[in-house]
């Protein structure tokens, strides 16, 4: 699969409301690319309400609901309900949630959609902060992040979504990044292919939230997976594989990149480096990485 | 089946929901078409979908949209694409 296969049709239409840059709609319009205009989407309270815009335009091409923040996968359920009674099973359900609407809100009504088998694909696009309402912690929001209510950085470290959705045993789980749209395409378009209740969580590194240059998320994204921060793997009838370039790291072939190498572009890591190098706070990053992958090699290689 | 009267409010989907987010830009990307070699790279990462593909697989930029984002720029491998301040005096 290469670029130059994913299909033209175009169902995001120019002249939204997001920020210059946003990974957000640079993910649609992949994700609407896959999946195709029989779909409905669902929408809670995330940076996608917003730039869908406002009252009476609208700047996606495709049926969409928004609803309450915690009841993201509860509304798909019920839409996913009243199609079937009308015979269209043809129609694809997506729910699309932030990380705020999906690791700390959104989690109940999720797992009990994936424990109800409702056949839908409930995709997070995790920017790792409530980047909606202005840069608050999230579930999702790494060690030592500055955000607005984290001031001197946070102090937990993050928790792994992507094993706690494991542990519904779904018949497909995903985690991929907005820097490899062949990747995302692929997934997007497993997941539809499949009956059941499906998960694909996107890294999307946020401009603003993260504090870098609007013309670096793609490098961001690409970054987050080559010093080990993102991995990319599927989940599918309880076997692990990893993708890309996660591959060969959990495989040993490429050593990871240091994590500094990611961290220091971001103004939300900035009192790491100024006004004097907090060592310890990033050894203490770079040991949580490794024993992440320490893990992921004994369970999944 | 009972059908029901819609009464909730419906948004529409129009082209410039927002207006002309061209307006936002404060760099404008300049394409060079001698040096594109039609990967689709701009295409496919453009979040704004301002990159169109033509049918020749060649690019062209809807300035009326484009927020000056300048992801294509930094994600082109072969300098097709610059970033150029808005409005400089040639």
């Amino acid at each position: 699969m290469a670029i130059k296969d994913l299909p033209r049709e175009e169902c995001y239409i120019p002249g939204s409301a997001a920020c210059p840059g946003c990974p957000a709609t640079m993910a649609m319009r992949t994700v609407f690319k896959a999946i195709g205009k029989n779909m409905v989407m669902i929408v809670p309270a995330c940076c996608t309400a917003v730039i869908e815009s406002l009252h009476p335009n609208t700047s996606f091409d495709i049926p969409t609901m928004n609803i309450a923040f915690e009841a993201a996968a509860a509304g798909a359920s019920g839409v996913e309900a009243g199609l079937r009674k009308q015979g269209k099973t043809d129609t694809t359900v997506v729910a699309w949630a932030g990380d705020g609407g999906t690791y700390d809100i959104g989690i109940q009504a999720l797992s009990g959609a994936l424990e109800r088998q409702t056949n839908f694909i409930y995709i997070c696009y995790n920017n790792e902060i409530y980047s909606n309402t202005g840069i608050q912690r999230s579930g999702a929001t790494p060690y030592a992040a500055w955000t607005t209510t984290t001031v001197g950085g946070k102090t937990e470290f993050r928790k792994e979504m992507g094993e706690i959705i494991m542990s519904h045993h779904i018949p497909y789980a995903a985690q991929t990044c907005v820097s490899y749209p062949e990747d995302l395409y692929n997934k997007v378009k497993k997941a539809k292919s499949i009956k059941g209740s499906k998960y694909i969580e996107i890294m999307a590194p946020c401009p603003p939230g993260w504090r870098f240059g609007m013309e670096r998320t793609v490098e961001m994204g690409t970054m987050a997976v080559e010093t080990g921060a993102w991995a990319l793997y599927e989940y599918e009838n309880e076997v692990v594989t990893f993708n890309g370039k996660s591959k060969l790291i959990l495989e040993g072939k490429i050593k990871r990149k240091p994590i500094e190498d990611w961290i220091k572009y971001q103004g939300r890591f900035r009192h790491l480096f100024i006004p004097k190098k907090d060592v310890e706070k990033i050894k203490a990053i770079e040991n949580h990485i490794d024993q992440k992958w320490e893990r992921y090699r004994k369970c999944y290689l | 089946m009972k059908k029901y009267k819609i009464s909730t409010t419906i948004s529409y989907p129009v082209k410039g929901a927002m207006g002309r987010t061209g307006n936002w830009r404060v760099f404008k990307p300049i394409l060079d078409k001698e040096k594109c070699v039609k990967c689709l790279r701009c295409w496919i990462y453009c979040p704004e979908a301002t990159i169109i593909r033509n049918n020749d697989d060649t690019v062209d930029i809807d300035f009326e949209y484009c927020k000056g984002c300048g992801i294509c720029a930094n994600v082109c491998k072969v300098k097709a694409i610059i970033m150029e301040r808005e409005g400089k005096k040639k």
